[in-house]
């Protein structure tokens, strides 16, 4: 099916290589939340590695923050159709964070303050694929973009990029987070455009 | 936080413009035939396709205005954005009679059931309405009894979008009141100046939070994190809060 928009198109925007179907490029960084932004005090402040059969591992800000870091730059891609090239991050890499796990498990659920859960398969987190961040363009990430940290997955869609992070769960069977119980895709991949539950 | 069960594959669909209406100056509904269309909840939105004659795409998400009551036509109501691609077409070029391809609906957060028992504030800023007016519509419909509060901010009156249908429903909708704010210009005779939404304003025109209302906002990203954060700093549970945030998109 092709249905041509008659005297559509005279004012698009540029076309690229680099942006996944179905997307359009801004320069802006629109902000997209289910419900108010939680303030978390550093002091308060938690993220919690737990395996499937329960073992928590925990780190402090202090201890958080003391962690190797890796400042990268990566292209995001927002469900709601903007991508944003070329954006610079500072965060520790799941590959940190879980170099100690002892799992066995296939999958993951992202846990963030406020509830909000996302799931992936394990391994999209590790080799060099995620990173929990927290400064964003050499500034400390602001509260509403999911400061203190948020998680970074770039490779997907961004809604697995959860705000406001607090703990990663080793899951043996996959279950499907907030987004993915409300009609999106349970994967979430860009370039093959898995916007919603069947795509 | 509650789950919504969504299920099957969201297929493009090819609706055609039966009619369209200004809202305003700048901002269009489109009334849309969809044959087939399985229904949607208020607060969902679509995604629309279009394509030119070269073959260039490009798609963007509109929340649907109308309720569904098993049947009729799906509205649409678009704002002009001036670099908008593809909202400038929707506003000045679609014509009536003419296709256009859709999908959805999409969204199953951002919503309101019949069946919450829930006062419900909602907030509105500009073209934020949209969404909120299909919950509006949806009570209309079924007779709710649950009492309903719109505060919308608007820049001026003439940016009021669906201006004479709600206040026919304030006449006509027992236990719905809306409460405008104007934060360039307001009407000649009204009380006060042009503000932007407070802890007062919500305080006064919202429901107390003993009340366990239901809430949702809707509106540019900074209208929603200013107002998000008043209701949770006036004791409404963050869980009752949820959000839609316009900006980027156009």
């Amino acid at each position: 099916m092709n249905i041509i928009s008659p005297g559509f198109g005279g004012r698009r925007r540029s076309s690229r290589a680099d942006l996944p179907p179905g997307q359009y490029l801004t320069h802006d960084f629109p902000v997209l939340s289910a419900g108010p932004t939680p303030r978390i005090p550093l002091d308060r402040w938690r993220f919690t590695v737990t395996n499937e059969s329960g073992t928590k591992q925990t780190w402090n800000w202090p201890e958080f923050q003391a962690l190797p870091y890796e400042d990268v730059t990566v292209d995001i891609h927002c469900v709601t159709k903007w991508s944003k090239l070329g954006t610079s991050w500072r965060g520790v890499s799941l590959d940190t964070l879980l170099a100690d796990t002892d799992t066995a498990a296939d999958y993951a659920m992202v846990h963030a303050y406020g509830g909000y859960t996302t799931n992936l398969p394990l391994e999209d987190l590790l080799d060099g694929k995620a990173w929990i961040a927290y400064r964003y363009d050499g500034e400390d990430l602001h509260p509403e973009h999911g400061g203190p940290a948020r998680m970074l997955v770039p490779h997907l869609y961004f809604w697995k990029s959860a705000k406001w992070v607090n703990g990663v769960e080793m899951l043996i069977a996959d279950e499907p987070g907030f987004w993915e119980s409300a009609g999106y895709h349970n994967y979430g991949d860009p370039w093959r455009e898995q916007r919603y539950q069947g795509d | 936080m509650a789950r919504a069960a969504v299920s099957g594959r969201l297929t493009w669909r090819v609706a055609t413009l039966a009619e369209a209406r200004w809202e305003t100056a700048t901002a269009r509904t489109l009334v849309l035939d969809l044959p087939d269309w399985p229904g949607h909840l208020p607060g969902q939105h679509v995604d629309v396709r279009l394509t030119a004659p070269d073959g260039y795409r490009a798609q963007r998400s509109y929340s649907i205005a109308s309720a569904w009551s098993g049947g009729g036509p799906v509205e649409l109501t678009v704002q002009r954005l001036e670099d908008g691609e593809v909202s400038t077409y929707l506003t000045d070029v679609y014509a009536v009679g003419a296709p256009v391809e859709l999908r959805g609906p999409v969204g199953g957060w951002f919503v309101w059931r019949a069946a919450q028992p829930a006062p419900v504030l909602l907030v509105a800023g500009g073209s934020g309405i949209v969404p909120l007016m299909a919950m509006i519509r949806a009570r209309g419909a079924v007779r709710g009894r649950q009492p309903f509060r719109l505060v919308y901010s608007v820049r001026t009156p003439d940016d009021a979008y669906y201006a004479g249908e709600l206040a026919r429903r304030v006449r006509d909708d027992p236990g719905l009141d809306v409460h405008y704010i104007y934060t360039r210009r307001t009407p000649e005779d009204w009380p006060e100046p042009p503000k932007r939404i407070s802890v007062a304003t919500v305080n006064t025109h919202g429901w107390p939070p003993d009340f366990g209302p239901a809430c949702f906002v809707c509106g540019p990203t900074g209208f929603v994190e200013t107002t998000a954060d008043i209701l949770v700093a006036l004791g409404h549970d963050p869980r009752r809060i949820r959000t839609e945030r316009f900006g980027g998109t156009s």
